[in-house]
Parts: C-alpha cells; sequence; structure tokens
C-alpha cells in the first residue's frame, strides 16, 4: 500500500507459499463486460457505464453520482471512518476487551456503495461484518461492539435505523430479508400512497452454498418479493476459497431463479453503489429481485482468531492491496482537485475523536445482571421463567446474607 | 353449538382469526387450493385470497424464515408444516432465528409467528408422517407449545395463538382430526397455557396430551371397572407445562402416570415426573411412571400398534403405581 495516509490491514501475512489445492478455473473467470468497472484502480473515471445483465446491457449511467465531488468526498470519508473504526476494534479484541471481532477491511467500497445507495424506508438484514452498512444507517458505531463485548447478542434498535440486528447462523437472514420484502409489497397494495420500498439481503461467498440461500431467492422469484441479494464475493469462507462454494460466477446463479444477476467490482465503491441504486429501483418498481456480487476481497482475517497466513498466497494478498477501494477514490479525489490535504487532515481529526470515544464507549459499557435475561425470552409472563427468576435471586441473596454474617 | 371435527374447528378458528384481524396470514405447501393435505383450510384461499392464504414453494425453512420477516414487518402468519417429519428442515429458523429473536433484541423486537404442525401416529403412514417431536421444541426457550386435544380447544386454541405475542407451535393430533364435539364459538376456553382436568379421580393420575387424552380417558373408565377412581388431565400446552395443576392432583391421589406418543427418553414424561418428584415427594405413593414410545425411530405401519401407548399399557402402567 502506498502513502502512509491509509490504514492498513491488521494482518501482514508472512509469505506463504502454499496455495489452496483447487482447481482455479472456476468463480473469478467472467467475461468483463458482464462486471461493472466505473473507477479504475488508476483511480480514473471510465467512460462506460454499461454492463451485461442476463444477456441485456443495461445503461447504468442515470445511476452513477460521479461528478458530485461532495458526494465522492463522503464516499470516502464513509470508507475511511469505518476502516479506523476497524482497526480500532481490532485492537480493542486484541487488548481483550471485546471476545472477537469481525474484520471488514477491504470490503469498504462494497459496504459503503450498497449502504449508501439504500433510501431511508428501505431495511437491509447484515450478517455479522457488515459494520460499514451500518455506518451508513446510522448505527452509532460503538453498538456495534456491544455484541463483541458480550453485553448483548443485540445491540441496536433495528426499527429505529431500518438496519437488522447482525445474524451469526449465516443465510438465515436472506429468508428474513424476502418475508420482509414480501410484507412491504403487502402494505404497498393495502397503502399505496406509502413510498415504495425494498429489503437487501448481504451474505458471502460462503454462505452462498446454504440451502437457506437457495430457498430464499426461490422464495423472492415466486413472489416477485421486492429485495436485493446483495452477496459480497470476499473470496474466502474463512479457509475455503470461493472457488469451492461455485463453479459459475454467483451472479449468474440468478439466472436459474429467472431473476436479473450482475457482478460488479467490489471495491469500487461509485459501480457498487450505483448497480445497488439501479437493483433496488428494479425491487421497489414491483419488477422483483436481484442478485447483485459485489467482487472483493477481504484483506484481514476472518476474525481475530484466524491465521490467514495457513491457507493463502501472500502474493494474493498483494495484488489485491493494489486495488485498495480507499486507494483508488483516494487517487481520483486528489488527482482532480476534489480533494485537498486539509480535507484528509480533517478526516484523520475525526478519525482520531471517533475512536477516542469508542475506546471510552466500550469501557463504560454496562455489564447486565443474568437476571436481566429473564425478562427477554417471552413477551407474555411465563411461569416457568418466572420459577426460575424466583429460585435465581433467592439463591443470590443467599450469598449477600453470607458475606454480612462473615 | 354445533358439532364439528378437530379439523373444522381450527378451519373455523383460522377463519375467524382472518376475518378478525388483516394482518394475520397464512402459509405452506398446498394450503390454498387444496386446502392443505388435511383440509383444514379448505375454502379459505378461496375466501381471502392469495396474499392472505399463500401457497409457498416446497421449503420449510423458507416458510419459517419468511415468516420471521413478515412478522418483522408487523404481519402475523401462520404456517403449516405438512407433516411432523418434516419441521426438520425448518428447524435452523425455528430454534435460532425464532425462538432467540426476542432475546437477541433484549426484548425490543417479537415474531409473533404460528407454526401448525400434524403430528402423532396412529394413520397407517409411511417414514417422517407419525413422529412426535415435540420434546425438541419444548426444551428450546422462546418458544411456546400447545396441542389441543378435541374440536372446542382447537377452535380456541388456535386463536389463542394468534393472538399470543410470542412465537407458538401448535402440534395437532392428525389422527383425532376427524374426533366430533361440540363447540362453543361465544365463549373462549380459559387460558391456552394451562391444562385441563378431564375426569375427576382420587388414586391415581393419568396425565396425557393431544391424542392419547381420549386412551387416557378410556383407560380412566376401564380402571373405573376394577374399582379405581382415576383422575385424568389433558395437559393442552408443553410449554410453559400447568405444573400447579398436575402437582395440586397428585398431592390428593398419591400416584401419577404420564403417556405421550414421543419416546419417553428426554421426554415431556421426564420432565413431569422430575418436577413432580420435587414438588410432591412426600405425597406419592409410587414412582412417576411413563408410557410412551420406545427409543427407536417411530416403527413401520404394520407394527405401529404395538409401538403407541394404548388403553392396556396405561392400565399397565398403572398397575405398577398401585402395586407399589
Amino acid at each position: 500500500m502506498n502513502g502512509s495516509r491509509l490504514p492498513t490491514a491488521e494482518f501482514e501475512a508472512e509469505d506463504v507459499a502454499r496455495g489452496p489445492d483447487v482447481d482455479e478455473a472456476g468463480s473469478s473467470g467472467t467475461d468483463d463486460a458482464d462486471t461493472l468497472h466505473i473507477l479504475s484502480e488508476q483511480g480514473e473515471l471510465g467512460s462506460t457505464l454499461t454492463a451485461r445483465v442476463g444477456g441485456e446491457v443495461v445503461d447504468f449511467s442515470p445511476y452513477v453520482r460521479a461528478d458530485d465531488a461532495e458526494h465522492l468526498r463522503s464516499l470516502y470519508s464513509d470508507m475511511y471512518l469505518i476502516r479506523r473504526f476497524d482497526q480500532e476494534s481490532t485492537a480493542l479484541q486484541r487488548q481483550g476487551q471485546l471476545a472477537l471481532w469481525v474484520p471488514l477491511t477491504g470490503q469498504e467500497g462494497a459496504q459503503i456503495g450498497s449502504g449508501r445507495a439504500l433510501q431511508p424506508q428501505d431495511y437491509a438484514f447484515p450478517t455479522y461484518r457488515e459494520h460499514g452498512v451500518a455506518l451508513t444507517r446510522g448505527v452509532e458505531p460503538a453498538d456495534l461492539l456491544r455484541l463483541f463485548r458480550g453485553v448483548t447478542n443485540g445491540g441496536w434498535d433495528p426499527r429505529e435505523h431500518n438496519f437488522h440486528l447482525y445474524t451469526l447462523v449465516l443465510a438465515a437472514q436472506c429468508l428474513h430479508a424476502v418475508g420482509y420484502a414480501m410484507g412491504l409489497q403487502r402494505d404497498q397494495l393495502a397503502d399505496p400512497s406509502l413510498p415504495p420500498a425494498a429489503s437487501i439481503a448481504y451474505f458471502g461467498d460462503g454462505a452462498s452454498s446454504e440451502g437457506d440461500v437457495h430457498e430464499s431467492m426461490v422464495f423472492a422469484a415466486s413472489f416477485k418479493a421486492p429485495v436485493v441479494f446483495f452477496c459480497q464475493n470476499n473470496q474466502w469462507a474463512i479457509s475455503v476459497p470461493s472457488t469451492v462454494q461455485t463453479r459459475v460466477p454467483l451472479a449468474q446463479r440468478a439466472a436459474g431463479y429467472g431473476f436479473p444477476g450482475i457482478r460488479v467490482d467490489g471495491n469500487d465503491v461509485v459501480a457498487v453503489e450505483a448497480v445497488t441504486r439501479w437493483a433496488l429501483e428494479h425491487a421497489r418498481s414491483g419488477e422483483g429481485p436481484v442478485l447483485i456480487e459485489a467482487y472483493t476481497y477481504r484483506m484481514s482475517a476472518h476474525t481475530t482468531a484466524d491465521d490467514p497466513t495457513k491457507y493463502r498466497l501472500s502474493e494474493d494478498e498483494r495484488q489485491w492491496r493494489a486495488r485498495d477501494p480507499l486507494l483508488r477514490l483516494d487517487t481520483h479525489l486528489r488527482s482532480t482537485g476534489q480533494a485537498d490535504d486539509a480535507f484528509f487532515e480533517d478526516l484523520d481529526a475525526r478519525a482520531r475523536a471517533m475512536t477516542t470515544g469508542l475506546r471510552e464507549a466500550v469501557l463504560s459499557m454496562r455489564v447486565p445482571d443474568l437476571e436481566d435475561r429473564f425478562a427477554s425470552v417471552y413477551a407474555d409472563p411465563h411461569p416457568l421463567v418466572q420459577e426460575e427468576l424466583a429460585f435465581f435471586r433467592e439463591y443470590q441473596a443467599g450469598f449477600a446474607d453470607d458475606g454480612q454474617v462473615s | 353449538m354445533p358439532t364439528m371435527t378437530i379439523a373444522k374447528a381450527l378451519n373455523e378458528g383460522l377463519r375467524a382469526v382472518l376475518d378478525g384481524d388483516p394482518a394475520t396470514l397464512l402459509m405452506g405447501e398446498d394450503i390454498g387450493e387444496l386446502g392443505g393435505v388435511y383440509r383444514v383450510t379448505e375454502g379459505l384461499k378461496r375466501d381471502f385470497g392469495a396474499l392472505r392464504v399463500v401457497d409457498t414453494p416446497l421449503g420449510e425453512s423458507g416458510i419459517i424464515g419468511t415468516a420471521i420477516g413478515l412478522a418483522l414487518r408487523g404481519y402475523r402468519p401462520v404456517c403449516e408444516i405438512q407433516f411432523d417429519g418434516f419441521v426438520f428442515p425448518g428447524f435452523n429458523q425455528i430454534t435460532t432465528q425464532l425462538a432467540k429473536l426476542r432475546t437477541r433484541s433484549d426484548g425490543m423486537l417479537s415474531a409473533p409467528v404460528v407454526i401448525r404442525i400434524p403430528y402423532g401416529g396412529g394413520i397407517g403412514s409411511i417414514e417422517h408422517h407419525s413422529e412426535s417431536p415435540e420434546a425438541l421444541f419444548a426444551h428450546t426457550a422462546g418458544l411456546r407449545i400447545i396441542t389441543p386435544s378435541n374440536p372446542q380447544d382447537a377452535y380456541w386454541m388456535i386463536q389463542q395463538a394468534v393472538t399470543s405475542q410470542d412465537p407458538v407451535i401448535v402440534f395437532e393430533p392428525k389422527r383425532r382430526y376427524w374426533l366430533k364435539g361440540e363447540v362453543d364459538t361465544s365463549t373462549p376456553v380459559s387460558d391456552p397455557f394451562s391444562a385441563h382436568t378431564l375426569r375427576a379421580g382420587t388414586d391415581a393420575t393419568v396425565v396425557a396430551y393431544g391424542p392419547l387424552v381420549p386412551v387416557a380417558l378410556a383407560a380412566a373408565n376401564a380402571a373405573e371397572a376394577d374399582g379405581r377412581s382415576i383422575e385424568v388431565i389433558d395437559l393442552r400446552s408443553i410449554s410453559p407445562i400447568d405444573f400447579d395443576t398436575v402437582t395440586a392432583s397428585v398431592l390428593r391421589t398419591g400416584r401419577l402416570v404420564v403417556a405421550h406418543e414421543a419416546p419417553t427418553f428426554g421426554g415431556i414424561g421426564g420432565e413431569i415426573a422430575a418436577r413432580i418428584s420435587e414438588r410432591a415427594f412426600l405425597s406419592l405413593e409410587a414412582p412417576v411412571i411413563r408410557v410412551g414410545g420406545f427409543h427407536m425411530p417411530y416403527p413401520v405401519a404394520r407394527v405401529e400398534e404395538h409401538y403407541l401407548p394404548d388403553i392396556d399399557r396405561i392400565l399397565e402402567a398403572l398397575d405398577r403405581a398401585f402395586a407399589y
């Protein structure tokens, strides 16, 4: 990575000579005309704003917001802030303040681009890595850490942000997104004055092998549900490469379900935003689901418990570092004079303030009582829970008495 | 009061919820045009339309998973799983998602999804069509599980399940779908999560639920001829279990037999035996005795009559209880 401004990936791998022992001629091979690229690795905007979707050429120019400097700067800011958040969170885990952390480094373009394409009435269903999308939905970054701090399994009110809680049993959330979209569909029919809305289901190349992804696409197609399936193909399901999950580009699977699928350069935030805006409009207008495959790379480890040096090549990591989603927008903003040093300095100051606040927020997170947990098992009173709570209180009180006696 | 079968009572109950709340919808395989393989939803698609009575693709995880999404959007889905043995493709959605949503969200979110499952044997069917998997769900916190044994309960309990803020699984005793009884459609039955004492007695208590309730009643009548006065309790709710009603009965009778079709090992009967031994130990004249299926996959239809608890199995258990 060039320059010192860009935060680097946490895991600097030692050289690894051993590659995955699978046939590489799989998902990576796709005709470039089937992939939307706009902002090149050199930071230059392409002039071709079209890509083939299911055999038809789609013009994405109405969805591209590349000529709005303020907008591009804000996309960069979001990507930069979430990467700094990611690094700080990794550090907090290393210091024992978090049980685990799930880094997103490398996927900022896919997440910020798609998240910023959403409208307030849309609803997102994340996996556990969508910190960037969460940022675009207004979730307080510190709240994302509450799950990893072990003080809740949630962390925020999904209804406030139209951003669902993280799902750890992957692919389950894809069906929730389809059901939610079926609800949106019914709401729209009952009250046509409502703003058209869609849901978006995030998942990865690993989870694409789960049966729930299949069922969600079948159901979505059958009911023409307003849902966008957003697959971040980050090449790795922990240690297993995407070629083990699929023999065709994942976007092509959509054809089998009868709806459009498109691959986008996932490290090109401009293209991701454009293609997601197009897909959401398609869904909201009653045309049914769309599958987007954002072709990207998990520049860091799967989680802080992972060690990618055991299973992937340093050379691959180096190659992907050159395609860093921040780097190319940084280059573009500078070379076109749309951002100056002051902008980057200011952004760095914002990031420092955020990470300082983050550390304080984590250290001051209230640890719940086990007693609290009894209250949220059921909505209505439940005699067994009440009985066990009464026992637990009495049991705990016994220790308090002992303390007083001694 | 009209007389109807359990299937018809469920149908009328579902009709009432569809009529009463526009947020309710039914979803499942073959429930629309066909009216379900047991015709429980017959005529409802015709009357309420395809958006309220949804013929889904064939996928149980899809049915439960999309129902959770619909519930998050404010709908009240009632899912039909075609047969007990087909619930397992949806097991993940039920146990890791539906049951945990409320806790995961620290009480902010609810998914009031109802899942109807025809269960139990005695219909001479093939593999996966005769099972009683209720204990697997009872072990999962966050779910409520009820099982009506008669048309009156069926009519009201399905409606009460839909109005519950918690997810409810309704196990429907499929071999009793055609059991007839009077249904008072004007007065709701009491709390669906409570047990009902169907027959008073003084010498022993038999607890049963779902398809075995008529068997327990028949066994009690047979025991009467031998001079034994047997109390029969229809459990109705498997999670929570109304231990108060069972305990009160055992404190009077001193003997308890629990009968269900599900295998006894790790089952509801064991849970009741353990709780009653804690609550009524000094009143017990005999150990609590379980009557249930054996520790084997549900057997082939030609031998299921020897597997399923019947009147004689319950009488034999009572004999053992009285022999102490």
